[in-house]
């Protein structure tokens, strides 16, 4: 019974941040418009533009292999299983021991990796320029990924994701320097790792300064929605992760009745609402930056979750 | 029979082949011939190397009448040898496997046939000495047989130089460990590895014997500074000797070390570590930096080679930290990914060496700028290499990842380690370990990228055909061992725990009883992966993707041009060149490593002059180290020049000045 109850669970997550993540997208770009004072699409226009793709007929570049076929696919399955792996309202998830946090800073990297080849795919200027700027940008961020990931393990005694965030809601954690730049770098990373402004566009096209568009750019039909949507998982899964390492209060623990996951549940949209304000308040606030600052910004993060690991292999208490 | 005898054998076997090589060599039978008996004897070798290590029993010994005379050759069998005995037979079963194919079109056969299985034979011979002299000459004829191979292709300068760089950095190899042994043996010098493990080492001898092993082993398997033969001497050999010099001969030289290290020497401190740790960090990314910079795809997997061998490094580093401060569970954690590490890597980088030398069959190009498009004529040998690539890349659910995995876990052990400088120096290596594993995937990224995928960039490449049977054969066999490796690692890990046991008197936990073949290094509640069920969600989730939208929604596809803003340019240039798509890298790192200096000459418009686009590499390494010893070299020789000009009375008063210094300074002695 109580594992048909945790597959229940787990299920239930895996296709909630399926369901959730193109609300999200449509949330956060509602919300830029918004304060741009313009209407904007509707929060649901993502969904409405996933259908349409997902209908459409898919124009392949005249040389396109096999693995730009197989990539959107690819693409999504490892991004979708990384998101499952996140807890979103509850912890204790039942798939959680077969990855943790190195494995899925590690699925990301894979989910990359084919991206970045599927660019260089065709051959064309725009999918390498994209490619090659999007593996300069993860040399930097994955290391600092890794080193967030560290401190977070130093602190809680696991690499675990679900033992993380049941550790993060006792009281033994308390206010602690490493966990502060922790949360800077990860934002940081997490800005730069989903394409967004100061980084990265996602809203242009043919522009000399994006990474991820440009990568995508021969992509179409069914394809593109599998891209599409992976891009959105991406950034919920961010999202969640921020959410259930530093904001985990709320957290349904294992064996909470239905009521208590219910409510864990309208919790996390909330979280994941306010999460998509503040993204779209710090879009609008700053203007994009060259490419070669990137390398900067990044390296600031990369620093700045190094010294929290120093920090914390010198005391468990900072 | 005990194993000794049966490695004895096969080493032997191995041998009787040089006379067929040398004989039969410029004959068109010679080559199926040998590389088939090659073959088979590894594999003799490899059965009996991994029953050895299965059965975990008592070392076997056999002293035979060979060498100095009051020592007698000793030979041993134990774990630790039995593991890498497995790793090197198994690369040379592939590698003679996909020799049957590639040797076809060696030009010169007569000068690889002899070397070949003597090769093999040595590496054999050097995991099986069991006493220094045996060792050393082992060693010597593993070092001279791959020099062989190196200059096979002798006319070419660039291999007559590697074949230069690379003898001389052997001797002095051989030379550090021949002083190491001999600190090791003491006064007594007795030089029967049992000997010198039984007596103990004062500090200050196993300080100098690490670091001389450290040398001596390192120049072998490519540690930074002294890895710079080696991205010359690996590529310029036939592929499928390339393959067994990166992919295993590095690994006999981890072998020394451990051997050395952990076994013979028993005393280890923790600033030895540190030596060992740093080393390794800035191997690890500097071997990937200057891969990410080459364009010669062959090079650019040897440069990976010593970034992996810094990764192992780092275990080995780490697994010493532990040991000294008695934490003999980390220490097994930490040795298990170093040689897990050494497994993985042998496979996937020979996977990727046949890969590089079936594209040089089918295109005669090692040069990337000169590849691209291969995918679609060679689908088999492309998805090959893309194995070989998202492996070494530590993506799961691969082999790469696990061990690597392994390290990171073993890195999130060590703040209990009580040595400050420890303490700060871990993370650090942590953080390189971590920036090396992000510039692999780019590094292997752009190797596929370039090579395989895109428009082909020259005719040979647009008419490159698929290559035989058995270079697939070992192709494929490699990719499958590199999937089940990645899935099934607790297999690997269980067999390596006779080798922990033995070098850090502790082993991981026992794998195959956990639930659903997941690996768990110290605790379920600290940390667990399964690779299994990683790569069972990944299928499972992008099959069920593509069926469902295949199903409900659209499978129509239509063939059309790429985008071309507009403006269609038939030329294979416009695309990203292996250059530019490092050049961000190059920016970022390069500035400060390499100091990469970028020129371009842009014509005014009316001038008919060629745009230049200059790019300079200082390689740190080559300036500050080996630049500058050759300068003193030649300094010193030009000072004692004018002694070759005396008269013979200058030449007596030399003698006799040079005997009475001698003289007085014996009296003063004594």
């Amino acid at each position: 019974m109580a594992l048909i109850i945790d597959l229940n669970i787990q299920f239930t997550e895996m296709f909630l941040v399926l369901l959730l993540s193109p609300l999200l997208t449509g949330w956060v770009r509602k919300v830029k418009a918004r304060l741009l004072r313009r209407q904007g699409p509707s929060v649901w226009q993502p969904y409405r533009d996933l259908a349409r793709l997902l209908k459409k007929e898919v124009v392949l570049a005249e040389n396109a292999s096999w693995l730009f076929r197989v990539a959107p696919y690819l693409i999504f399955a490892a991004t979708w299983v990384a998101a499952a792996l996140v807890p979103t309202f509850a912890t204790g998830l039942l798939f959680s021991w077969c990855a943790d946090l190195i494995a899925l800073a590690a699925l990301v990297g894979s989910a990359r990796f084919f991206l970045a080849l599927a660019g260089l795919d065709v051959g064309t200027g725009f999918g390498g320029i994209g490619s090659s700027r999007e593996v300069m940008i993860a040399s930097l961020a994955e290391p600092a990924t890794l080193m967030i990931f560290f401190s977070l393990a130093l602190i809680a005694g696991s690499t675990q994701l679900s033992t993380i965030a049941g550790f993060m809601q006792t009281p033994e954690v308390g206010l602690r320097v490493s966990l502060a730049m922790a949360l800077v770098a990860m934002l940081m990373v997490a800005i730069a790792e989903n394409a967004r402004i100061p980084v990265d566009n996602p809203a242009t096209h043919l522009e000399l300064t994006m990474v991820h568009e440009a990568m995508v750019l021969e992509y179409s039909g069914r394809h593109l929605a599998m891209i599409e949507l992976a891009a959105s998982l991406k950034l919920l899964m961010y999202l969640s992760l921020v959410g259930c390492v530093f904001v985990p209060w709320g957290l349904s623990p294992v064996g909470g009745g239905l009521a208590r996951h219910l409510l864990a549940a309208g919790l996390y949209v909330g979280k994941l609402a306010v999460g998509g304000v503040l993204l779209a308040l710090f879009e609008t606030s700053i203007a994009k930056m060259r490419v070669f600052r990137v390398p900067e910004f990044l390296g600031a993060a990369l620093m700045l979750s190094l010294l929290g690991v120093l920090l914390l292999f010198v005391t468990r208490s900072f | 029979m005990t194993p000794v005898d049966i490695g004895l054998g096969s080493v032997v076997l191995l041998l009787a082949l040089v006379p067929v090589g040398i004989v039969g060599g410029r004959r068109a039978a010679a080559t199926p011939l040998l590389y088939t008996a090659a073959a088979l004897i590894s594999l003799l070798a490899l059965a009996n190397a991994l029953g050895a290590l299965l059965q975990a029993g008592e070392p076997s010994v056999i002293v035979l009448p060979l060498g100095l005379p009051w020592l007698g050759g000793h030979f041993r069998l134990d774990a630790v040898s039995a593991f890498f005995l497995a790793v090197i037979n198994l690369g040379g079963v592939a590698a003679s496997i996909y020799a049957l194919g590639y040797g076809r079109h060696e030009q010169a056969p007569h000068r690889v046939l002899p070397f070949y299985p003597a090769f093999l034979a040595a590496m054999n011979l050097v995991l099986m000495a069991d006493d220094a002299f045996a060792f050393l000459l082992c060693w010597e004829l593993m070092s001279l047989a791959s020099w062989g191979l190196v200059m096979a292709h002798h006319h070419h300068h660039d291999n007559a130089r590697a074949g230069f760089i690379y003898l001389m950095m052997a001797s002095f190899g051989t030379l550090s460990l021949l002083l190491a042994f001999g600190l090791m043996a003491g006064a007594e010098g007795d030089y029967a590895f049992a000997a010198i493990r039984a007596a103990g080492h004062s500090p200050g001898v196993a300080a100098l014997a690490l670091g001389l092993a450290l040398l001596g082993t390192g120049s072998k398997a490519g540690l930074v500074p002294v890895h710079v033969w080696l991205p010359l001497a690996h590529p310029a050999a036939p592929s499928h000797v390339s393959a067994l010099m990166s992919g295993v001969m590095t690994k006999v030289a981890v072998y020394g070390f451990v051997r050395i290290v952990f076994d013979l020497l028993g005393t280890t401190t923790w600033w030895g570590a540190m030596v060992v740790l740093a080393l390794g960090g800035v191997t690890a990314v500097m071997g990937v930096l200057y891969a990410l910079v080459q364009n010669d795809l062959k090079r650019l997997l040897a440069y990976s080679s010593v970034e992996n061998v810094g990764i192992i490094f780092i275990g080995l580093g780490l697994a010493l930290a532990f040991r000294t401060n008695a934490m003999p569970w980390a220490a097994a954690l930490a040795l298990t990914a170093a040689m897990l590490h050494v497994f993985n890597h042998s496979l996937f980088k020979s996977l990727l060496f046949f890969g590089a030398g079936a594209v040089l069959t089918a295109t005669g190009r090692r040069d990337m700028e000169e590849l691209g498009g291969l995918i679609h004529r060679m689908p088999k040998t492309s998805f090959a290499f893309l194995v070989g690539s998202v492996a070494i890349s530590a993506l799961p659910p691969l082999n790469g990842f696990v061990s690597e995995w392994m390290t990171f876990q073993a890195v999130l052990l060590s703040p209990s380690l009580p040595q400050w400088g420890l303490k700060v120096l871990i993370p650090a290596v942590g953080c390189l370990l971590a920036l090396a594993a992000a510039l692999a995937a780019a590094c292997f990224v752009r190797a596929f990228g370039i090579a395989f995928l895109g428009r082909p960039r020259s005719q040979a490449a647009a008419e490159a055909a698929e290559v035989d049977g058995f270079s697939l054969a070992a192709m494929f066999g490699l990719a499958l061992l590199c999937l089940l490796a990645g899935i099934l690692p607790g297999l690997v890990i269980d067999s390596l725990a006779p080798v922990a046991t033995i070098l850090v008197h502790d082993r991981m936990p026992e794998q195959l009883g956990i639930p659903w073949l997941s690996i768990v290094p110290i605790a379920a509640s600290r940390s667990s992966y399964n690779g299994l069920l990683v790569f069972l969600f990944i299928i499972m989730s992008s099959s069920l993707a593509a069926f469902v939208i295949h199903r409900l929604a659209s499978k129509a596809v239509r063939r059309g041009p790429a985008w071309d803003c507009g403006t269609p340019d038939a030329d294979p240039a416009t695309q990203y060149s292996a250059g530019g798509f490092s050049q961000p890298l190059r920016r970022v790192f390069g500035t400060f490593v390499f100091l990469a200096r970028e020129r371009v000459h842009m014509p005014q418009p009316g001038d008919a002059r060629p745009a230049v686009f200059h790019v300079r590499l200082l390689d740190p390494v080559w300036s500050a180290v080996y630049g500058r010893l050759g300068r003193a070299v030649d300094l010193t020789a030009g000072r004692f020049n004018k002694f070759q000009t005396l008269t013979i009375r200058g030449y007596l008063s030399l003698v006799f000045l040079s005997l009475v210094t001698l003289l007085t300074g014996l009296a003063i002695w004594l």
